[in-house]
């Protein structure tokens, strides 16, 4: 066990340095300038410029700088943001993403859970038909158009009673998290319920649960440890990805919801060829994939005897 | 680790700090407002936006400063004497740093040193260079020391001028110029100015906080010289996104005191019957045309025809339709002051001649020159927000009906738009300047031969000697002639095609009174601002 996730560990180092090189030349190769603003700049002010930031130095030169600096931990300071260093951001507003991300994660796998196991119990009748309608519709949409929908519908909710019940943006108290949590989560939760669905279908008739229900089991002792604990399997795999879409993924809602996390930074960082804040966080949430992975491949191992790897 | 940690704090006080902000509190003389982006820098040596400039305008303040009409008055300085070769400038002896201290000579020579020199690489150091020496300061060519300013004793500042610079007090109150005191700045080593508490202010209101990218709070400064014109006690910045619905959303809710409007969210306005206010940017948008060789827009005739069948109205009223935005068709805004009053009044610019029947005529013209029979398609550079979109759209029709000339609309996010421009890879592109001072200067050497930021290349000898002669006397009212002149030239080569003078519209809560906005490098200004509740 100890020697696989070591393993692991070494490839994702791997995969973290192709990362950081890949990103390294494209961002490099992408036409723009980092330097750029409306107001043009004289040649010896933009040479002031690319020293301060070391773009007077050959790009392979540039390359190995970066790269000694990613071993220290340190990702230099940040373009647009002229005083802050990189790794400030990072540290500072990735809670914020984790914490809305987590939320909305625990909201989504709790009402797939819930949602797919009502489908399943009534299948074919018009409470999964209902479900199944809604999934679809929740997959559709876009979340800058469930995020507006819910502000307008809480807007009016406020002015109908009277007093804010949920604040329609912002961030500082458990009542700003409700509503940009449940956006986030909105879509993962509606694809988590259809697999919950399915494979739940799916074990019903496992020879197991046949033989749990001659032995005289109770029917909740057979949908709780029998059926439900097989058929969350296929939603544990897609747990892992799902975790980073939506701590990384969370972009549109944070700009909508007016929510300081790092998404923001990510996206505004590739529209303004912020090559640091790029580098940092492009490394730190794909150091942060690779981990999210093997823990969910650990999970499985729990969750299942047989995939157990214990060579 | 840490990151952890931070979560599980974030989560234990989550419920203790539960309270909502509102957007006016009469009795406190408290406001609430979003901001559109974290202030990429409030370090003023830096500092080249928009959001930077708009909180340094309230917790700074520099020699002389703009009031509420954008009017010069005395800041730091309390009198000045301006001088065709320099100006020399007294200082107030009750302007205090927030820490007590008083605001001396010597924090403006070491700032303004500070700004100059290479390793700083500021930006906005080309502000400076009216000052003697301050260009080669730049260039590392001089030491900083040989800069043509001086402390003469704490309250007396004396400016050499490297050639005539009438403006010159005005650039007094643009950020670049505001002064930092050099013990606090040292001690602070790289960080000065990276957290609130990295900061020393001398202005009407002091930064207590600064979440980044969260929150910010300006808290009225006690020890600001003209504390007793300060109504405002507190304006809160609990909110920071650029969306424009969410922000109006926040309005709605009464939780911010102003919301800025686009299209979609002014209709909604309206509709509700919030009361609205308009206020003036100063900023003047355009057409550039790609001047060089191998472009047809080099052809002077082809942009006559453009500009012969272009209605700006039609463009404010029918395309934009926001309220306030005014038709223009010359370079210098209504803002720009003359020799007495405004520059637009004095020299009222004629109108460039119009009409179906003109844009033939300078169609076949511009044929028989270039020689060719259908027009290959010109490339029209536009941004990718949607006023961008919808303008472009509109140009691509008025060409293809109007003159038979297609258009490719190439939109493109920012970084890559200034890119494009600055390689010349466009036709058309459409462009925007605001001014960084009180003089109509900053707009008329826009299209000099030398000036970067003249993209389309507009090169002509006696456009030149114009803004070279403006530069180099002091008398107003010959430079006004000069730019009179160069008004006069812009209409008849057409390198650019003014299009409006942009507004901007928010939603405000009646209660706040009192707010304007700077035309000169800065954005909305509460430093006069209060609070009244509405009579009932």
């Amino acid at each position: 066990m100890w020697r696989y996730i070591l393993r692991r560990l070494l490839s994702g180092v791997v995969t973290i340095w192709f990362i950081a090189t890949a990103t390294f030349f494209a961002m490099h190769f992408v036409p723009g300038d980092p330097l750029s603003s409306e107001r043009a700049m004289s040649p010896e002010i933009r040479k002031n410029l690319q020293i301060k930031y070391g773009l007077d130095q050959p790009l392979a030169h540039q390359y190995i700088l970066f790269l000694r600096n990613m071993l220290h931990g340190d990702f230099g300071i940040s373009f647009t943001q002229q005083n802050r260093r990189v790794n400030d951001i990072i540290r500072e507003h990735f809670p914020v993403s984790a914490l809305l991300g987590i939320v909305s994660l625990i909201i989504a796998t709790v009402g797939a859970v819930l949602w797919g196991a009502v489908s399943a119990h009534y299948r074919r009748r018009w409470p999964d038909s209902a479900i199944m309608l809604l999934v679809i519709v929740a997959v559709s949409l876009p979340g800058f158009v469930t995020a507006a929908l819910v502000q307008w519908l809480v807007l009016a909710l406020n002015r109908q009673w009277g007093f804010t019940v949920l604040p329609v943006a912002g961030w500082g108290t458990w009542k700003h998290l409700l509503l940009p949590a449940w956006v986030l989560g909105l879509s993962t939760m509606a694809y988590m319920t259809r697999l919950m669905r399915a494979s739940l279908l799916e074990v019903a008739h496992a020879d197991y649960l046949r033989t749990a229900r001659a032995k005289g089991l109770s029917a909740h002792r057979i949908f709780f440890r029998h059926q439900l604990r097989n058929a969350l399997l296929p939603v544990i795999t897609v747990l892992g990805p799902a975790i980073a879409a939506i701590t990384t993924g969370g972009f549109v809602v944070e700009l909508m919801f007016a929510i300081p996390g790092l998404g923001r930074y990510f996206v505004e960082a590739v529209q303004q060829l912020d090559y640091t804040v790029i580098m940092g966080t492009t490394v730190f949430y794909g150091a942060f994939l690779v981990l999210m992975v093997l823990l969910v491949d650990i999970i499985y191992g729990v969750v299942d005897p047989r995939i157990r790897v214990a060579r | 680790m840490s990151a952890v940690f931070r979560i599980l704090l974030l989560c234990l006080f989550f419920n203790l700090s539960a309270f909502a902000a509102d957007g006016v509190d009469v009795a406190g003389q408290r406001i609430s407002i979003a901001l559109k982006s974290e202030p990429p820098t409030l370090n003023s040596l830096q500092a080249s936006d928009v959001v930077s400039s708009f909180i340094l305008n309230h917790v700074m303040e520099g020699l002389l400063q703009y009031n509420m009409r954008n009017e010069l008055v005395a800041g730091v300085a309390e009198r000045w004497q301006l001088r065709e070769d320099g100006a020399t400038f007294w200082l107030r002896r009750n302007a205090l740093w927030s820490d007590g201290k008083p605001v001396t000579a010597r924090d403006f020579v070491f700032a303004w040193r500070q700004v100059l020199i290479p390793a700083t690489a500021s930006r906005y150091a080309f502000i400076l260079f009216p000052i003697k020496n301050a260009e080669r300061v730049n260039r590392g060519e001089l030491p900083a020391d040989q800069l043509g300013v001086k402390a003469i004793g704490d309250y007396q500042i004396d400016v050499q001028f490297e050639r005539p610079c009438p403006y010159f007090l005005g650039l007094t109150a643009f950020a670049t110029y505001n002064p930092l005191r050099e013990d606090f700045v040292l001690a602070r080593g790289g960080s000065y100015a990276a957290d609130a508490k990295d900061m020393l202010f001398n202005g009407p209101f002091l930064l207590t906080r600064w979440d980044h990218g969260a929150h910010l709070t300006l808290q009225k400064n006690k020890k600001y010289w003209n504390a007793a014109a300060i109504r405002l006690q507190e304006i809160d910045i609990p909110y920071i996104t650029a969306d424009a619905s969410a922000v109006f959303n926040l309005f709605q809710e009464g939780s911010i005191a102003m919301a800025q409007l686009d299209t979609a969210t002014l209709q909604e306005a309206s509709a509700r019957g919030a009361p609205m206010q308009l206020f003036d940017t100063g900023a003047l948008y355009f057409l550039e045309f790609n001047l060089q060789p191998n472009r047809m827009t080099a052809n002077v005739h082809l942009r006559r025809a453009i500009q012969a069948i272009f209605a700006q109205e039609q463009l404010t009223d029918k395309v934009i339709g926001m309220p306030g935005n005014l038709p223009t068709f010359s370079l210098f805004p209504r803002s720009v002051k003359g020799i007495n009053g405004n520059f637009r009044d004095e020299f009222p610019p004629t109108p460039p001649p119009r009409g179906m029947a003109i844009a033939k005529q300078e169609l076949a013209l511009a044929q028989s020159e270039l020689g060719i029979k259908q027009w290959p398609p010109l490339v029209l550079l536009a941004s990718v927000s949607a006023t961008g979109k919808r303008q472009a759209e509109y140009f691509q029709q008025l060409l293809q009906t109007g003159l038979n000339i297609p258009v490719r609309i190439d939109n493109q996010i920012f970084k890559l738009t200034i890119e494009k421009m600055n390689r010349g890879d466009f036709d058309i592109a459409m462009a925007g300047w605001l001014p960084d001072f009180d003089d109509a200067i900053t707009f008329g050497d826009l299209l000099a031969s030398w000036n970067e930021n003249n993209r389309g290349r507009y090169n002509s000898p006696r456009y030149d000697a114009l803004v070279n002669a403006a530069n180099a006397t002091g008398d107003q009212s010959k430079r006004m002639l000069y730019f009179s002149e160069m008004q006069k030239m812009l209409i008849d080569d057409v390198p650019i095609l003014p299009t409006f003078e942009s507004t901007e519209i928010y939603a405000i809560n009646p209660e706040l009174h009192g707010v304007s906005r700077a035309l000169f490098g800065g954005d909305l200004d509460f430093r006069h601002a209060y609070v009244e509740a509405l009579a009932k």
